[in-house]
C-alpha cells in the first residue's frame, strides 16, 4: 500500500467538505476519484499534499503518517501534486519552470536526466523550452504542469483536473500520457470530472458525491454500475 | 561564448564609465555638489535593489524599507565613530556591520510579519517603520552618541566615489546571482502562485524569510555608505516618506527587473537637481512637476519603465551546455 487515506474530514469555515472519506491506492495503479462539482474531489488531493488543513483521520503513504505535515516536506516525501488549473509560473520560462519542479532535489546528473525524460515524452515543451510560460497554450500548459510534477521524481502523481478545458483531442492525448506514465512505475492518483476517460485510464475508481464515497470498485465495474452510469456517464436510464 | 563576450563588454563599459566619471571630477566638471548627488544615487541604489528583491520579485510589501536604510546607517556610523582611528578598516567594517544589523533585524521581524499578504504585510512594516524612527528620535537615552532627535554627527566621511560605485557593482552581482538562482526562481514562484510554489516543495515561509533579509542587509549597506556620505544623520531621513520613495524607485522602475531597478534609482537621485537646474526660477513647483512625471509614466507603462526587460549581460543562460542540447539548438 503506498498511499492510504482513513477517515479524512476536512471543512472550510463551518462547511464541511469532506465527511470522513477513506481509499487506498496500490504501488503502481491509477486510481481516479471522479464525481460531480463540490463533491470533495480537490480538496481530497489538496489535503493529501498539506494545502489543506486536516481536522481528523490519518493520511499514511510508505506506511508512514504525513498527516498536516508542512507542503514542502510531503512534495520530499515523494508525492507531487499537479494542481487544478495548472498553476505554472507564467514569467518563468518553460525550462524554468520544469527546473522549479526539481526543486527538492540536488543530484544534477538526475535531474539533467529526468529533463531529458519530459523532453521526449513532451515533444513541445522542448520546442518550447526558451518560451515564457504565459505564452504556452492550455494544453501545452497542462503538459508542462505534468512535466514540472514528474520533475520532482515522485513515487505518486496527484493529477488534478488534468483535462479542464482541453480539446477532446488534446483529452485523448493527455490520458495516453497518464497512462504511459504509469506504465514506468509511477502510481497515479487521478482526480476527474470526465469520468468516462478516467476510468478507461484507471484500474480503480472512487465516487465521491457530497464528501462521501458512495461506490467504488475496479474500474470495469464502475462503468457498468447502473448508478455510474446514469450520473457519470450522461447515459439515460 | 558570445555571452562571456556580452559579459565582458559590459564589465568593460562598466569600467570606462567609472574612467570616465573620475577623469570629470578630477578636472572639476562635475564639483562637489554634484559629487556628493552621485554618491547618494549609489546609496539609493543599493537600498532599491534590496527592496527590489523583497518586493519585486518575492512580491513581499514593504512600506518600511527606508527604516532598515536607518538602521544600517546608524549601526555602521556608531561603529566607525567608535573605531575610527583604524580609519579605513573601520570604514569597512562599519559596511559589514551595517548590513549585518539590518540584516538581522530584518530576519528577525520578518519571521513573524512574513505570514500576513499584501496591504496587512505593508501595515505591519509601516508600523515597524514608525517604530525605528521614534526609537531613533529617543535614542540618545540609551547611547548618547545617536543623538536621538538632535541628530548624530561626527562619523567620518568618505568621499572618495570609487568605493560606493564598487559597493553597486558588487550589490548588482549579488542580488543578479540571487535573483537567477534556484532561491530566486522560487521567489518568483511564490509572487506569481504560492500554489504552484507549495506543490514544487519550496516552503514560501522560509523563501521569504530569505528574500526580506538579503533586502534588508542590502537595506542596511546602503545606510551604512549614507552614513559616510552625509555627515549628519537624523531620524526623519530614513521615515515612512523615504520608505515611499524607495517603494517609486522599484515600481517606477519595474517590478522584477534589476536594471530597471538600478536606472530609476539613479535617475531618481537625480531628478530634483535636474529640475532645478531645468527650471530655475520656476524651482518652487518641483514638487508638481515632479509629481506629473510620476504620473505621465506610470500612465504610460504601468509595468513600469523596464517592467518585464533585463539588461542581457545580467540574465545567465541557465546550464548552457547541458540544456541547450535538451532544447534542440
Amino acid at each position: 500500500m503506498i498511499l492510504e487515506v482513513k477517515n479524512l474530514e476536512v471543512s472550510y469555515g463551518n462547511i464541511r467538505a469532506l465527511h470522513g472519506i477513506s481509499f487506498e491506492v496500490e504501488k503502481g495503479e491509477i486510481v481516479t476519484l471522479i464525481g460531480a462539482n463540490g463533491a470533495g474531489k480537490t480538496t481530497t488531493l489538496r489535503s493529501i499534499s498539506s494545502l489543506e488543513r486536516v481536522q481528523n483521520g490519518q493520511i499514511v503513504f510508505n506506511g508512514k503518517p504525513i498527516t498536516n505535515m508542512k507542503a514542502h516536506q510531503i512534495v520530499k516525501m515523494g508525492i507531487s501534486h499537479v494542481p487544478e488549473g495548472r498553476k505554472i509560473i507564467g514569467n518563468l520560462t518553460v525550462l524554468e519552470n520544469l527546473m522549479m519542479g526539481a526543486y527538492i532535489r540536488s543530484d544534477r546528473v538526475g535531474i539533467q536526466e529526468s529533463l531529458e525524460e519530459v523532453f521526449t515524452r513532451f515533444p513541445r515543451l522542448k520546442e518550447r523550452a526558451k518560451q515564457q510560460g504565459s505564452t504556452l497554450s492550455g494544453g501545452e500548459q497542462q503538459m508542462l504542469a505534468i512535466g514540472r510534477g514528474l520533475m520532482a521524481k515522485p513515487e505518486i502523481l496527484l493529477l488534478d483536473e488534468p483535462s479542464m478545458g482541453l480539446s477532446p483531442i488534446l483529452v485523448e492525448e493527455i490520458f495516453n500520457i497518464i497512462s504511459s506514465i504509469n506504465k514506468l512505475g509511477t502510481t497515479v492518483l487521478l482526480v476527474e470530472q470526465n469520468a468516462f476517460m478516467a476510468l478507461q485510464v484507471a484500474h480503480r475508481g472512487y465516487v465521491l458525491e457530497t464528501g462521501q464515497i458512495i461506490i467504488s470498485g475496479p474500474s470495469e465495474t464502475l462503468r457498468s454500475d447502473e448508478r455510474v452510469r446514469t450520473a457519470y456517464l450522461g447515459e439515460i436510464a | 561564448m558570445d555571452k562571456k563576450k556580452q559579459v565582458i563588454m559590459a564589465l568593460a563599459s562598466v569600467l570606462v564609465l567609472y574612467a570616465v566619471l573620475e577623469a570629470l571630477m578630477m578636472v572639476g566638471i562635475v564639483g562637489p555638489y554634484w559629487q556628493e548627488i552621485m554618491r547618494y544615487a549609489m546609496v539609493v541604489t543599493i537600498g532599491a535593489l534590496g527592496l527590489s528583491i523583497m518586493y519585486g520579485f518575492t512580491g513581499q510589501f514593504s512600506l518600511g524599507h527606508a527604516a532598515f536604510v536607518g538602521i544600517g546607517a546608524y549601526a555602521a556610523g556608531l561603529f566607525n565613530l567608535t573605531f575610527r582611528h583604524y580609519g579605513i578598516l573601520a570604514f569597512l567594517g562599519s559596511l559589514v556591520v551595517g548590513a549585518v544589523v539590518a540584516g538581522v533585524v530584518g530576519y528577525l521581524i520578518g519571521v513573524p510579519i512574513l505570514r500576513l499578504k499584501s496591504d496587512y504585510l505593508g501595515i505591519a512594516t509601516l508600523g515597524f517603520g514608525f517604530i525605528v524612527t521614534n526609537g531613533l528620535q529617543n535614542s540618545d537615552k540609551l547611547i548618547p552618541a545617536l543623538g536621538g532627535a538632535r541628530g548624530m554627527t561626527g562619523v567620518p566621511q568618505v568621499q572618495g566615489f570609487g568605493w560606493y560605485y564598487v559597493l553597486v557593482l558588487i550589490a548588482v552581482i549579488l542580488a543578479r546571482n540571487f535573483i537567477f538562482s534556484t532561491h530566486g526562481r522560487a521567489c518568483t514562484a511564490i509572487r506569481e502562485n504560492e500554489t504552484a510554489a507549495d506543490v514544487v516543495g519550496v516552503s514560501p515561509a522560509r523563501t521569504k524569510i530569505m528574500a526580506f533579509t538579503i533586502g534588508c542587509a542590502l537595506a542596511g549597506l546602503g545606510g551604512a555608505l549614507y552614513a559616510h556620505n552625509i555627515p549628519f544623520l537624523h531620524p526623519d531621513s530614513f521615515n515612512f516618506l523615504e520608505s515611499i520613495n524607495y517603494l517609486i524607485v522599484v515600481v517606477l522602475g519595474g517590478l522584477g527587473s534589476l536594471t530597471g531597478t538600478v536606472i530609476t534609482a539613479v535617475g531618481w537621485a537625480f531628478i530634483w537637481e535636474v529640475l532645478r537646474l531645468v527650471l530655475g526660477p520656476l524651482y518652487d513647483f518641483r514638487g508638481v512637476i515632479y509629481a506629473i512625471i510620476l504620473i505621465v509614466i506610470i500612465i504610460m507603462r504601468p509595468q513600469g519603465v523596464f517592467g518585464g526587460i533585463e539588461a542581457s549581460c545580467l540574465v545567465p543562460q541557465i546550464k548552457r551546455r547541458k540544456t541547450h542540447a535538451a532544447a534542440g539548438d
